[in-house]
């Protein structure tokens, strides 16, 4: 597989690449022959190596979102570009976190990292080893050789992450990727994400449900209304970074949080009564 | 995960672990045969309606040969039946998972024609077939086809839509994305319809034999009930019971080497 990442040469600080996302319309005929209206003229720009976080109530179309991004389904109308390219049909560069962590149970640990290795044809020796530095950075070194049915939700996803990373993708989609997880796991795996985000620099787009936790992530948080989904506001986010535990008390932390939440309570997502 | 349990390999280690965990069942075993062996001695019961256990495992001593040359006979048709199955089911269950003409049209006839009692079809595969070797590994083959094809497609249709999307966004195509996902995913569930299909078989050979046969242990069954002897047909029961044993472990077996992982998922889920 060629590397076709268009952004600056290696050892540039910002390898990710950029997205354009304009008067993006998508509606598919539903199980029962109805049209859903999934997505209704989307625009948006992402930088490359921007993290930028949607949030939005279930059924918004956010997952719809990031499919079209990938190239794996198509838009109705509307076009988009990453790295400069116009998406028709799969991608390259791209690697997606589910939040089911879809391991492949007939591999080891080392073996599932190197899934995208094998099918992308990369070269074998170098992802080895970059697969067994990205296992020890979550501190999973000691479980190369197990198999997906031995570890912990929480270890299982990390791993996800590691298969996801070894291709070095200049795109990280990421769907809702710890929305399994329990709330301790996931603080830690938000820090861990943040941590090999700002060695990497890719460009993450990242789906979630918690205010918070997009907030403690993104540059940017874009929020988004029910079916059709349509872009309600972007929060600008520039908070300090590293972010952590510390980060949550900031005042500005919590009026974005604030200001994210008014629009769900305004959308009628949220109810005080 | 997998609902298979594997049973753990007994090495001279695991003698102690082995034994305490298959002990009662052996003991309850042996309690039944020392019940049998003295209810017969004790009330007197004749050969012919209920032999003991003792007076069948001479027969079986004494008539080794005579078994042991039916048996393969009977081996042979279980064989060829239940390849001939696995040979057609697989690819059929491709196709199936493959091609929207076959999953609408193939598949829901192929799960009506299950309703058939096949060992009903057996007097009119004798018609066609004679009374050869040919229509006892067609009943074995019909009986043995069907939970294989059926397993196979459940199978391959488990991969997660996710699992899917995974691979395409690497750019992996269709025959990779069976031979590293589909395929592999779908696994358990074959073995857990050849494990199911290899007892089919057994049963199927054996019935074709008593439809119109002149070797085999369905026929030696039958020449005994003829003949009132009573414990050379409890012997060829003894001998068809083994040889279904003995083909369902060896399933079972290749199970194991194909799916070392499926042993860890049993052990983990508690």
């Amino acid at each position: 597989m060629i590397d076709n990442r268009t952004g600056p040469a290696a050892g540039d600080f910002r390898p990710g690449v950029p997205i354009r996302i304009a008067g993006v319309t998508k509606r598919y005929l539903s199980a029962r022959g109805g049209e859903v209206h999934a997505l209704d003229e989307i625009d948006l720009a992402i930088a490359g190596g921007e993290f930028v976080s949607i949030v939005g109530p279930s059924g918004c179309g956010k997952s719809t979102l990031l499919m079209l991004i990938s190239g794996l389904i198509p838009a109705t109308t509307g076009t988009i570009e990453v790295g400069g390219v116009r998406v028709k049909g799969a991608i390259g560069n791209v690697a997606i976190v589910f939040q089911r962590d879809v391991l492949l149970d007939w591999r080891t640990v080392l073996a599932n990292v190197l899934l995208p290795v094998e099918i992308k044809k990369l070269d074998p020796v170098s992802h080895r080893r970059k697969a067994q530095e990205l296992l020890r950075s979550v501190g999973l070194e000691e479980f190369e050789d197990k198999y997906p049915g031995e570890l912990s939700g929480g270890m299982r996803q990390r791993v996800a992450i590691c298969r996801a990373l070894v291709q070095d993708p200049g795109l990280l989609l990421m769907d809702e990727p710890f929305g399994a997880l329990d709330a301790l796991t996931r603080e830690q795996m938000n820090l861990d994400l943040q941590r090999m985000w700002l060695r990497d620099r890719n460009t993450v787009l990242f789906i979630t449900h918690s205010i918070e936790e997009a907030v403690l992530l993104s540059d940017r948080v874009v929020v988004m209304s029910s079916r059709p989904g349509r872009i309600a506001d972007i929060v600008t986010d520039d908070l300090p970074r590293p972010r952590g535990a510390h980060t949550r008390s900031d005042p500005r932390f919590i009026e974005h949080v604030e200001r994210i939440r008014r629009h769900f309570l305004a959308l009628g997502v949220l109810s005080e009564t | 995960m997998t609902t298979i349990a594997v049973p753990s390999p007994a090495t001279p280690g695991k003698l102690a672990f082995w034994i305490s965990r298959n002990g009662p069942v052996l003991a309850i075993f042996a309690l039944v045969f020392a019940l049998w062996e003295i209810a017969v001695r004790a009330l007197q019961i004749p050969d012919y309606i209920l032999p003991s256990p003792s007076v069948i495992v001479v027969k079986i001593v004494v008539s080794w040969q005579l078994l042991l040359e039916n048996a393969f006979v009977t081996l042979q048709e279980i064989l060829l039946g239940f390849g001939l199955s696995v040979v057609i089911a697989i690819p059929l269950a491709i196709a199936v998972v493959y091609s929207r003409i076959f999953e609408r049209v193939a598949f829901p006839f192929m799960v009506s024609l299950q309703t058939i009692p096949k060992v009903a079809l057996a007097p009119i595969l004798v018609i066609w077939l004679g009374y050869g070797i040919m229509p006892k590994v067609m009943v074995a083959f019909l009986i043995s086809f069907f939970p294989i094809v059926i397993n196979s497609v459940i199978g391959m249709r488990s991969a997660e839509k996710e699992m899917i999307y995974l691979v395409q966004s690497m750019g992996a195509s269709e025959l990779t994305t069976f031979l590293k996902i589909r395929l592999p995913k779908a696994l358990p569930s074959i073995f857990g319809g050849l494990k199911v299909g290899i007892g089919q078989a057994v049963v199927g050979a054996t019935v074709g034999e008593f439809i119109a046969a002149e070797r085999g242990l369905g026929y030696l069954q039958l020449i005994s009930q003829v003949r009132l002897d009573t414990p050379l047909l409890f012997a060829a029961v003894v001998v068809l019971s083994l040889l279904g044993v003995l083909l369902f472990n060896a399933v079972a077996f290749a199970e194991r080497i194909a799916l070392p992982w499926s042993r860890v998922a049993t052990d983990v889920a508690e």
